[in-house]
């Protein structure tokens, strides 16, 4: 390992997220703390319970969706710079990854720090798209840090989709899709490929589309499956959260073709044991490429991995001469399994 | 290759029989010659390429990507083909297109051990990852992907609307790309002779007895021979021997072989001679001292002689006798066994009972002489292949056994810790062409032997087709008998019961997975069982 400059003592990696020991704030704490900055709203990186939350306006409604209002903090908008104490501030920078996603940069004397929470570089019609810039240490995701991840084309799999719906005039087609983001994106992906139809919905996943769509994101007609004849669902497209995939609702559909969009479904194996049968290789995260490219460009003197596969992309970072290690965060999980 | 490639793809996706048939079916209709006998090949494990294998294919991708990220990538997916075709880097110059399967086979074909990677890498080169990915299969004999053979001749026989029995009769007379065999079934040919080719016939198959009393006038009695059952084929001057998939294993058994010195198709149980067995043979365990050899010493010959116990009779020369009832042929077996050689050949002798209480006398007699059961054979069935209900009965002692199909497969603990020694097996839920799937039925570590657990051991490792967390799931191919105490109601397993004292009391490799028993069985030889009020004595190990 390269020697490079000190690791500076106003960040800390713990279990529970990163800390700002100076201050007690932290970021995507994984327990209810005073102080957080929260970089978007998936399970894994917002919580409820925190006394103040600084996020985007997207994200605290989210949080404010699944957990209640917080009590205290704020709206912060992308490129908005607030001050934390210490001399410490932070910036919310566009993450690309889901509605009201954001890295967070934060600077202290010249000293700057990216947190990226989850994020992605491909275009995403549900979000605003990923800002790369310079910085001293890059703390990135690794979800899909191996070289067998290339996520193909979003249009190609959309098509795949269209193309398993038009075989099968008698079945249902349900697509399990984590309901904050992935919901959304194969939504939006769809009317941008000319799919003009009802799409039909879990019920777990209105409250969020209804979300998305206060916030500017056209999603064209929905519709809850509860009040569908369950007849007339034939040869339609149902959104539903992985996890109703085999469940007894989804047994009531007709004939259902499991479809799961998400990065997992590259791996066979994978996806025959989640009983899949049109696996959609749609993921909400860099693939290994663009994580590799993303290190290269932002070109930090350091880069900390955390959340995912670590010991690829420290591999990689070795074997280039960048200075990396690995955060042993707890509690995060790709959202897709998790859910 | 893409067309291959789509079907891989679409098999693996598919769950229901049906759909994975139709699949099939289309392939086999849709493809031209010589591209779909191939394919056929590949998927029913006919196809071996003697330069190209497993070993090959991951020195060929550390040559071409980093070895840390391979091995990292390679345990995640669990499968080195998948991993392979998931990373090998896209090509820097310009390529040809995509070869046809044919094209793909004839190239690995004429591979050697120094040409290999470079045969390979130019077709990986040509392809994308569905296609990469159906390429490796193929070339390393690794299509396990959820189509048994037996599944692949079925879909065969649906696609042309020809009988699976003529199918797998001629089957085994045939070789890859099968030529003559699509000729037939497509109306472009007469059906191919085979009357001078010494190939398999499917076996007739025994269904265990439970409560019923059976009539021996209807049914004649014989004693349950505990060896493994075998077919002597000879015809146009050659002889083989066949065990019960079909397999060729008369290189084992040359000694049998050499004495068999009549054109036809006979049924026995393959012995080795000894005092166990009511003094009848030896134990199965000198038996397999002979089984799985290529070459067999003169000193286990003498050691370990083997000999067949004949059973019935398919063919007389070339005169069909399997429609004949089983009277009929026996007295033609009578004539035949005592033209041949006698230190080889004997029949299996008839067990004279007025009743069918006398003959459950005599079977619970013949417990103390390690005699394995009974058989019951209708006297005027016919020689139907498989398990037609009703014609034919094992009738086994107790303890309980039942042959049970290996799924997956944990280290043990302790000195145990490096080897694969905790099983869990399970049993059919319908027959599987009636589109059964199994279940686990129970889990066990004991009963085995050293030298049985280090090939179980090597068998998960080789047939591992999934990974949970500690847990392989292995290619469902392996049956192994397993002894057990009673059947007890259970929430923990999805086939509702599990196995008391569980203990592995043999490996069947000669047995196809498809033939082992039922969910129902086993439910119904315990509610049997515990009325003959013995269910419960725990059996030595
Ligand atoms: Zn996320
Ligand atoms: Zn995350």
């Amino acid at each position: 390992m390269p020697t490079g400059p000190e690791t500076p003592r106003w960040i800390k990696a713990e279990r529970e997220g990163l800390h700002l020991p100076t201050i007690g704030w932290w970021i995507d704490p994984s327990r209810a703390v005073a102080n957080a900055l929260v970089t978007h709203g998936h399970a894994d990186h917002a919580r409820g319970g925190h006394g103040e939350v600084w996020a985007t306006a997207a994200t605290r409604d989210i949080i404010d969706l699944r957990y209640g209002k917080p009590p205290g903090g704020g709206d912060v908008a992308y490129g908005e710079c607030i001050e934390i104490g210490d001399s410490i501030t932070a910036t919310f920078l566009p993450a690309g990854h889901v509605l009201g996603s954001a890295q967070i940069l934060l600077e202290r004397q010249g000293e700057r720090i990216i947190v990226t929470g989850d994020y992605k570089r491909r275009p995403d019609p549900t979000c605003a798209p990923f800002t790369p810039a310079p910085c001293d240490i890059l703390i990135t995701e690794a979800t899909f840090a191996l070289p067998i991840f290339t996520h193909p084309p979003i249009e190609r799999e959309i098509a795949r989709l269209r193309a398993g719906r038009d075989a099968n005039p008698d079945r249902t087609i349900l697509v399990g899709a984590y309901a904050l983001g992935k919901a959304q994106r194969v939504i939006a992906e769809l009317r941008r490929s000319g799919y003009h139809e009802t799409i039909w919905l879990h019920g777990a996943m209105t409250a969020m589309c209804d979300l998305y769509q206060r916030h500017g994101v056209a999603l064209g007609p929905l519709a809850p499956v509860s009040e569908t004849p369950r007849g007339d669902l034939k040869g339609q497209i149902v959104i539903c959260p992985p996890s109703a995939l085999n469940s007894v609702w989804a047994r009531r559909l007709p004939d259902p073709v499991n479809a799961v969009a998400s990065g997992w479904m590259r791996v066979r194996q994978r996806a025959v044991q989640s009983n899949v049968e049109l696996p959609l290789i749609i993921s909400d995260h860099c693939d290994w490429n663009e994580l590799t490219a993303t290190i290269l460009e932002v070109a930090p003197q350091e880069t900390w991995i955390t959340h995912g596969r670590e010991d690829a992309l420290l591999h990689w970072c070795a074997m280039r001469q960048i200075r990396a290690r690995a955060l042993d965060l707890v509690g995060r999980e790709d959202e897709d399994e998790a859910a | 290759m893409d067309r291959f490639a789509r079907l891989l793809t679409d098999l693996i996706y598919t769950r229901a029989r049906n759909g994975k048939l139709a699949l099939l079916a289309d392939y086999l209709r849709d493809v031209p010659d010589p591209d779909r006998g191939w394919a056929l090949a590949g998927l029913t494990g006919e196809i071996d390429f003697p330069a190209i294998k497993a070993g090959i294919v991951r020195a060929l991708i550390q040559e071409r990507v980093d070895p840390v990220l391979f091995a990292l990538s390679r345990d995640f997916v669990g499968d080195t083909a998948e991993t392979v075709s998931l990373m090998w880097p896209a090509p820097t110059g310009p390529v040809r297109g995509a070869p046809g399967v044919s094209e793909a086979v004839a190239l690995l074909a004429s591979a050697s051990r120094g040409t290999a990677k470079a045969v390979l890498a130019g077709l990986l080169d040509r392809l994308d990852e569905d296609g990469r990915f159906a390429l490796l299969k193929l070339a390393t004999g690794e299509l396990r992907i959820g189509v048994s053979a037996r599944l692949a001749k079925t879909a065969f026989a649906q696609a042309f609307g020809v009988a699976l029995d003529e199918v797998e009769e001629l089957w085994h007379a045939m070789r890859p790309p099968y030529a003559e065999l699509f000729a037939w079934a497509t109306g472009a040919a007469p059906k191919p002779d085979i009357s001078m080719v010494p190939v398999f016939r499917p076996f007739m198959l025994a269904n265990p007895l439970e409560d019923e009393v059976i009539d021996l006038k209807e049914y004649a009695a014989e004693w349950k021979w505990d060896g493994i059952r075998i077919q002597i084929v000879s015809a146009g001057g050659a002889t083989r021997l066949f065990s019960r998939g079909g397999e060729d294993i008369t290189e084992s058994f040359p000694d049998v072989a050499e004495a068999f010195d009549h054109e036809g198709v006979l049924d026995g149980e393959l012995l080795v001679r000894g005092t166990h067995q009511g003094g009848g043979a030896a134990s199965f365990n000198a038996l397999q001292q002979r089984l799985g050899r290529k070459t067999v010493p003169g000193s286990l010959l003498t050691a370990y002689p083997a000999f067949v116990r004949l059973y019935d009779i398919l063919l007389d020369g070339a005169d069909d006798l399997r429609r004949l009832p089983w009277s009929a042929r026996r007295a033609r077996l009578e004539g035949i066994a005592q033209r041949l050689d006698r230190s080889s050949f004997d029949i299996s002798a008839l067990i004279e009972a007025e009743t069918f209480e006398a003959l459950a006398e005599l079977r619970a007699q013949a417990r103390e002489t390690d005699i394995e059961g009974v058989m019951l054979k209708r006297r005027d069935s016919a020689y139907e292949p498989g398990r037609k209900a009703g014609l034919w009965f094992k009738w086994k002692r107790e303890p309980l056994t039942a042959d049970c199909v290996l799924m997956y497969a944990q280290r043990g603990s302790g000195k145990r810790s490096s080897l694969y020694s905790d099983y869990t097996f399970g049993c059919w839920t319908a027959p599987e062409a009636e589109g059964g799937v199994l279940l686990p039925v129970g889990k066990a570590y004991s009963g085995f032997s050293d030298e049985e657990l280090k090939w179980l051991d090597s068998f998960v490792r080789k047939q591992t087709t999934g990974r949970f967390g500690p847990v392989r799931e292995v290619e469902k191919s392996l049956v192994l008998e397993v002894a057990f105490d009673a059947v007890n109601p259970s929430t923990r397993h999805k086939s509702g019961i599990a196995m008391r004292f569980p203990r592995i009391s043999r490996i069947r490799r000669d047995k196809p997975a498809n033939e082992a028993d039922l969910i129902e069985t086993l439910r119904r030889m315990t509610a049997a069982g515990a009325k003959a009020g013995d269910a419960s004595k725990p059996q030595p190990n």
